[in-house]
């Protein structure tokens, strides 16, 4: 592997010791990944390669088998994602409920224009996802880790001002 | 009660009765409200007997499959010589679903509790709680509450933990959610082995969904025979359940009633129907995996998991998607086979390729370029992609499409015959 000089560990001081206290509730140290996983996503904004490495070095695992579970879900973002990141359901019963006209308007207000990308002041990375689970509530609208129920397109502008 | 909105008097509120209500939330509100009673009184009682009352209940899971609890309870070695598990499901991912989410933010003790019990009852030491990473306010609030209750003393030597997942709807699957808090991709297992011989790290272990926890307490505290009352049609089906109600009706929200209740009444009475000068045209009534009904079929039919299989259909979750006359059931059925085709694990090809197939041919319909032959092929191909596969995932897609296609045909004709209006780009 190259040596990357620039490359900061995550897993030192504090957050070792969160993942020593993670590790307690498992059997198994492979057992403690996906939380592992999550540790190290809030602390660098995103799943790189190294950081795959990294978990893999202090779980006991190859960075391939690392790599294959982050690939498996969703919510582990593969790249760097804008400041909000904002996660819109556009299944069936938030569909019906006008569901992709509250995304098209999400692309058009934050200038992400297209979903999956990142707005070019780098703020905003609007997804299309699977249902949230909050389908009386159409639309959930997920931004980072704030759910916003009853999202409709008249609300966005509002709530692109709030976190812009 | 229908959160959102005020009881209506034709409910029966067991499970909900504290929704709204901020103060159930904290470990004092819930002792304030009789809380933890019951599990004092169970983890003094011989774990078999604990067993013998759920069974007596009639109780059956609340995540779909419909499987009697306390019998489920009852397969767990009856010699206890290795570590037992107990695994509950909180990955609700049903679309239409929505009923563990409010559970488990107005009253997370009430899960804790049923936990707790029915760990007791299987003779667990530890029990994970795995709730979907999606579901963030659920976890903060989870979180705050298994700290109080664990700083009480409460749960004696049984230890709860609560284990987040990453977004995969499969991961609500029993063995996929085992191999998720393994650290593992989210693949179902083949069975058997069933979770009660070889589950969570190879050891005995039963999974339960969260409303079914829910409803422990009650049981254990008000008895068996109380629980077995609460039934409205046939004794196979007992005690309330809750449905979430959503898409085209004007009061959407979470609505409890006795199993048994007439479908219509929920749908009209507490949800007020749909839309002013809609109505109702079809109606998926125990979330998306399951057949869709009729306006007619849905009328006449019987909240229970008998009387919903009379309909042709399922209660599965409990997640009714109502659709008025305004709804595209092409759109939507591909909308579905999309869901499905998203969450795939990939590992049977029967689903992997059967999910995305169907997909296809949809969206080519809806853009104007079906073929004659696409209704033929999407039926065989649906009859391919059911019960051969490791799970039910692809069945769950299969099932909207062969019931979308023979009760609303002509829809689908009517793109295909160009009578329709295009709404997708090929």
């Amino acid at each position: 592997m190259t040596v990357m000089e620039d490359y900061q560990p995550v897993f030192t001081g504090k957050v070792l010791e969160e993942l020593q206290t993670v590790l307690q509730r498992y059997p198994n140290k492979q057992a403690a990944l996906l939380p592992t996983l999550w540790i190290a996503q809030r602390e660098h904004g995103w799943i790189s390669d190294r950081i795959m490495a990294e978990v893999g070095e202090v779980l006991g695992l190859t960075p391939a088998y690392v790599k294959g579970v982050v690939t498996f879900y969703t919510m582990y973002h593969q790249h760097p994602v804008g400041k909000n990141f904002v996660q819109v359901c556009t299944t069936s019963p938030c569909n019906i409920c006008g569901a992709e006209d509250v995304l098209k308007a999400l692309l058009a207000q934050t200038g992400a224009g297209d979903a999956g990308a990142t707005s070019p002041d780098g703020k905003w990375t609007i997804v299309e996802v699977e249902c949230l689970g909050a389908c009386g509530f159409a639309t959930p609208v997920l931004i980072n880790d704030d759910f916003v129920e009853n999202v409709t397109p008249d609300k966005v502008a509002e709530l692109v001002r709030k976190y812009r | 009660m229908g959160f959102p909105h005020k009881l209506h008097p034709k409910e029966t509120a067991v499970l909900s009765q504290h929704f709204g209500d901020a103060d159930a939330r904290t470990f004092k509100g819930w002792t304030k409200r009789g809380g933890y009673e019951a599990l004092a009184q169970a983890l003094k009682s011989d774990p078999v007997a604990v067993t013998d009352i759920v069974k007596e209940s009639g109780l059956r899971g609340r995540g779909g499959a419909g499987f009697p609890t306390g019998l489920k309870w009852s397969f767990m070695p009856k010699e206890k010589k290795r570590p037992h598990y107990l695994c509950v499901n909180a990955d609700e991912s049903e679309p239409g679903t929505f009923k563990d989410r409010e559970i488990m933010r107005w009253t997370p003790h009430a899960l804790l509790e049923g936990t707790a019990i029915a760990a007791h009852a299987i003779r667990a030491e530890v029990a994970y709680i795995y709730i979907r990473g999606e579901f963030t306010e659920p976890w903060t609030i989870m979180e705050r509450a298994l700290g109080d209750a664990n700083a009480a003393g409460v749960f004696g030597d049984i230890k709860i933990h609560l284990h987040r997942g990453a977004g995969a709807y499969i991961c609500g699957e029993e063995t996929a959610l085992m191999n998720s808090i393994e650290g593992k991709r989210g693949n179902p297992r083949i069975k058997p082995p069933f979770p009660a011989a070889a589950g969570l790290f190879g050891l005995p272990t039963t999974i339960n969904n969260v409303e079914t926890l829910a409803a422990v307490p009650h049981i254990i505290k008000r008895g068996a025979a109380w629980y077995k009352g609460l039934c409205l049609s046939n004794p196979k089906s007992t005690g309330t359940k809750l449905f979430s109600v959503c898409g085209h009706v004007q009061r959407p929200g979470n609505y409890e009633v006795t199993m048994g209740f007439p479908l219509k009444d929920l749908l009209y009475d507490m949800c007020g129907g749909p839309p002013a000068g809609r109505t109702l045209k079809a109606c998926i009534p125990g979330g998306s995996s399951v057949p869709i009904l009729t306006r007619e079929e849905t009328e006449a039919c019987l909240l229970d998991y008998e009387g919903v299989v009379e309909k042709g259909s399922m209660l599965g979750s409990g997640g009714v998607i109502v659709f008025d006359d305004s709804a595209d059931m092409v759109y939507q059925i591909m909308r579905l086979a999309r869901f499905y085709a998203h969450e795939s694990c990939a590992q049977c090809t029967q689903c992997r390729e059967g999910t995305a197939w169907t997909t296809k041919i949809m969206e080519r319909i809806l853009a104007g370029q079906g073929k004659p032959k696409d209704l033929d092929l999407l039926l065989d191909l649906s009859e391919n992609m059911t019960g051969k596969t490791i799970c039910v995932l692809s069945d769950s897609c299969a099932a909207p499409i062969v019931s979308g296609i023979k009760k609303f045909r002509g829809e689908f004709e009517a793109y295909l015959a160009g009578k329709r209006q295009p709404v997708m780009v090929g």
